[in-house]
């Protein structure tokens, strides 16, 4: 614990923290795989997590929340950095550096629920089979203790435990998508890393789903990291929202505080593009000009200033840092002091 | 429906509701059902599988289902034209059971040519289970029990004609099944092996196992073909027997024949690795020998499958290309492509059309391998349907 800071705020205990995680991926040539550059997915990312929050990740496609979750999970190795996972024993670990039997244990303590509900589930198994495999996999049980646990899960998320010798292909998208929680749920873990889970799903059907997430967090006590690109969604179920950019952690803060004190202008952009419900409103989109950098030749100095609207000529050349301004928001960018941005009205 | 009750969920409990009843058997239905309810659905697909079942039966048994000893010769019936069956005879007068005159060849004195005269004092009646040549089933079992004849022994039929030395014709094209259509499957499965232990490692392991395999695949095959199949076959030795010979034709086929499934194995490999459902598992905890079983080969098997049933007539076509050219399987052996050598030259087709008549069972059987094979690829793509 001593490496950690003192950690009981009131939200709850740091379950999580992250530090200076880094994926690189190697671009190679010819057929003695010469490295002639990187893709910087993953670029010295800082954050926490505390028990029972929802951390919302926020950023364009490509800006490295998914490759950030999934390090978290160790689905893909990080290059670099540290993953502190405090399960509260007195015995933090970093799961960056475990491996084998160890790395295995703690899968059981964080799961993932995926993006698309048809391609995560394997069309050949039934739901008894694939709900029951975290079960399985760690000899919880089987049988017909299996059978009653699969049937409670499915029950917990809205199926009907009736279902459990059916196939997935017999299920709606959102239905599918409550099959993956329900396995994410299966061996009871503390955090759940949610990977964009109700963006592939009818709009009908996503304020059910994001529901069916904040019950199961209340009853549970589940943390969730929950990775999206769609501002709305996280406003309703985030209680603090980091945000990235290329690779790059941009800004951290309160839910509230990121939606109406914006410090990062590329923050202020993306509130900004948040469809509003009031037609009569004038929209005041920022539309950022040119595209997302490429995260294999990042822009010298701030990522960010050449489609930033406020750079000056020290973005150009100097690298921010994250640092701490106003209550507990931290922002990487020179002009934080000074800017006065647009939040949400 | 039927299946309404079996199911067991309230549905069944439910006013009787053939949609519902149907809608829970589907829902219920393994991987490897739906991909039968849509492969039946596909009638081309189920025809042509019946087509290759029924001679794969035929070559099963060929010495039952074909009327004469392939190798009992006739010289006074060399190049017979095939027999006609008649329904009705000289008199006019209808039978019910086919019926065939015997024949006799005289010489046409103003041509010189050999016709055939159909005798039409005696009708001989076809039947089925008759006795007639002995054989020994699988080398195995005696018997001289026919799937249909004439029971006179006198009295030859010959359904597709007969060949220089008064062969049947038809006890040869059913006897050439056995060979030509399992060449066919042990060459791919010969290939299917190298395929998918080349294949898997390619797509498991990638990077720069994989850039290297990649290359040696494409090297093979960009040789051209039958050059290379003639070189190997020439080299064989000439006193080897005939299953020697059939044996070693069947590793030169499947050492070009293999690439192909490699690559189907290898593309599915490298899909899999990237599927969420593999990512899920391993996240799950779950072994990765369980992975590799429990998920990865069962999601492979109905493509290689499918794979594997194209590839067949490939072999096939193969087979009979090298024995045509006389490289393949040689006399004593009989495949359609041994017999197809004896449509090598004009006069003989000119005179007996009906030698090309393996020729026709070669294009049946590849036809229907192929439309199976696309059924099966059709119904195994669990995304479409």
């Amino acid at each position: 614990m001593s490496a950690i800071e003192p950690a009981f705020t009131p939200a709850g205990r740091r379950l999580l923290d992250v530090k200076g995680l880094t994926k690189h991926y190697p671009i190679t040539r010819g057929l003695l795989r010469r490295e002639v550059g990187r893709v910087r997915a993953v670029d010295d990312v800082t954050f926490h997590v505390d028990e029972g929050e929802t951390l919302g990740l926020v950023g364009e496609s490509g800006c490295g929340k998914t490759s950030t979750g999934r390090c978290l999970l160790r689905a893909i190795d990080p290059t670099d950095g540290q993953i502190i996972f405090d399960r509260g024993d007195g015995k933090p670990v970093d799961i960056a550096q475990s491996e084998g039997g160890s790395l295995k244990a703690l899968r059981r303590d964080m799961q993932m629920i995926f993006q698309d509900p048809f391609s995560s589930l394997n069309p050949r198994w039934t739901l008894l089979d694939l709900v029951g495999e975290p079960l399985v996999a760690f000899g919880v049980s089987k049988g017909k203790a299996l059978e009653e646990r699969v049937a409670y899960l499915l029950e917990r998320v809205g199926l009907r435990p009736e279902y459990m010798r059916r196939y997935p292909h017999a299920f709606s998208g959102g239905e599918r998508q409550r099959i993956g929680i329900a396995r994410a749920l299966a061996l009871n873990p503390r955090l759940v890393v949610a990977d964009e889970p109700v963006s592939a799903l009818d709009v009908s059907v996503r304020a059910q789903t994001l529901n069916l997430l904040e019950e199961l967090q209340q009853e549970l006590g589940l943390t969730y990291l929950f990775i999206s690109h769609d501002l709305s969604v996280v406003q309703h179920i985030c209680d603090r929202v980091v945000v990235m950019y290329v690779g790059k952690v941009v800004e951290v803060a309160k839910t509230a505080d990121l939606y109406f004190t914006p410090r990062h202008p590329y923050t202020e952009a993306l509130l900004s593009a948040v469809p509003k419900p009031d037609p009569e409103q004038q929209s005041s989109r920022i539309v950022l000009q040119g595209e997302v950098a490429d995260p294999s030749n990042i822009p010298s100095g701030c990522a960010f200033h050449p489609r930033c609207p406020y750079a000056i000529e020290k973005c150009r050349t100097v690298v921010p840092v994250l640092e701490t301004i106003g209550d507990g928001q931290q922002v990487r960018c020179h002009r934080a002091h000074e800017l006065s941005l647009r939040g949400v009205e | 429906m039927t299946t309404t009750s079996e199911t067991g969920t309230p549905e069944a409990f439910q006013p009787a509701d053939n949609g519902a009843g149907k809608a829970a058997s589907y829902a219920a239905a393994s991987e490897w059902r739906l991909m039968w309810y849509k492969f039946s659905r596909h009638r081309l697909a189920v025809i042509c599988g019946i087509i290759v079942l029924l001679l794969y039966v035929v070559a099963a048994f060929v010495e039952f289902v074909a009327p004469y000893d392939p190798e009992a010769q006739n010289p006074a019936s060399a190049y017979q034209a095939p027999t006609r069956i008649h329904f009705v005879d000289a008199d006019g007068q209808f039978h019910l059971r086919p019926f065939v005159y015997g024949t006799s060849s005289q010489r046409n004195l103003d041509t010189f040519e050999l016709e055939f005269v159909e005798d039409t004092s005696a009708r001989h009646h076809l039947s089925l289970f008759v006795q007639g040549d002995d054989y020994r089933l699988w080398g195995l079992f005696p018997s001289n029990l026919h799937l249909f004849g004439v029971e006179d022994a006198d009295a030859r039929v010959y359904l597709l004609g007969a060949d220089r030395q008064g062969r049947d014709l038809l006890s040869r094209i059913i006897h050439g099944t056995r060979l030509s259509m399992s060449i066919g499957l042990a060459g791919v499965v010969m290939s299917f092996f190298i395929g998918i232990v080349v294949g898997g490692v390619s797509g498991y392991f990638g990077g720069t196992i994989d850039i290297v395999t990649q290359r040696i695949i494409e090297f093979v095959r960009s040789m051209p073909t039958i050059p290379l199949w003639l070189g190997l076959a020439a080299a064989l030795p000439s006193n080897w027997s005939v299953m020697q010979v059939y044996f070693a034709i069947t590793v030169i086929l499947s050492l070009i024949g293999w690439t192909g499934l490699a690559q189907v194995v290898r593309g599915r490999a490298l899909a899999l690795r990237e599927e969420d459902f593999i990512m899920a598992a391993r996240l799950c905890g779950t072994s990765r020998t369980r992975i590799i079983f429990k998920h990865m080969v069962p999601s492979f098997m109905s493509h290689i499958i499918a794979a594997l049933t194209l590839a067949v007539p490939e072999m096939i076509i193969a087979e009979t290309a090298l024995s045509f050219l006389g490289l393949g399987l040689r006399y004593p052996a009989i495949s359609w492509g041994v017999l197809l050598q004896e449509a090598q030259n004009l006069r003989s087709v000119a005179l007996a059309p009906w030698l090309l008549a393996p020729g026709a069972m070669v294009v049946i059987a590849v036809l229907a391998l192929n439309f199976l094979g696309d059924g099966l690829r059709d119904a195994a793509d669990p995304y479409r349907r």
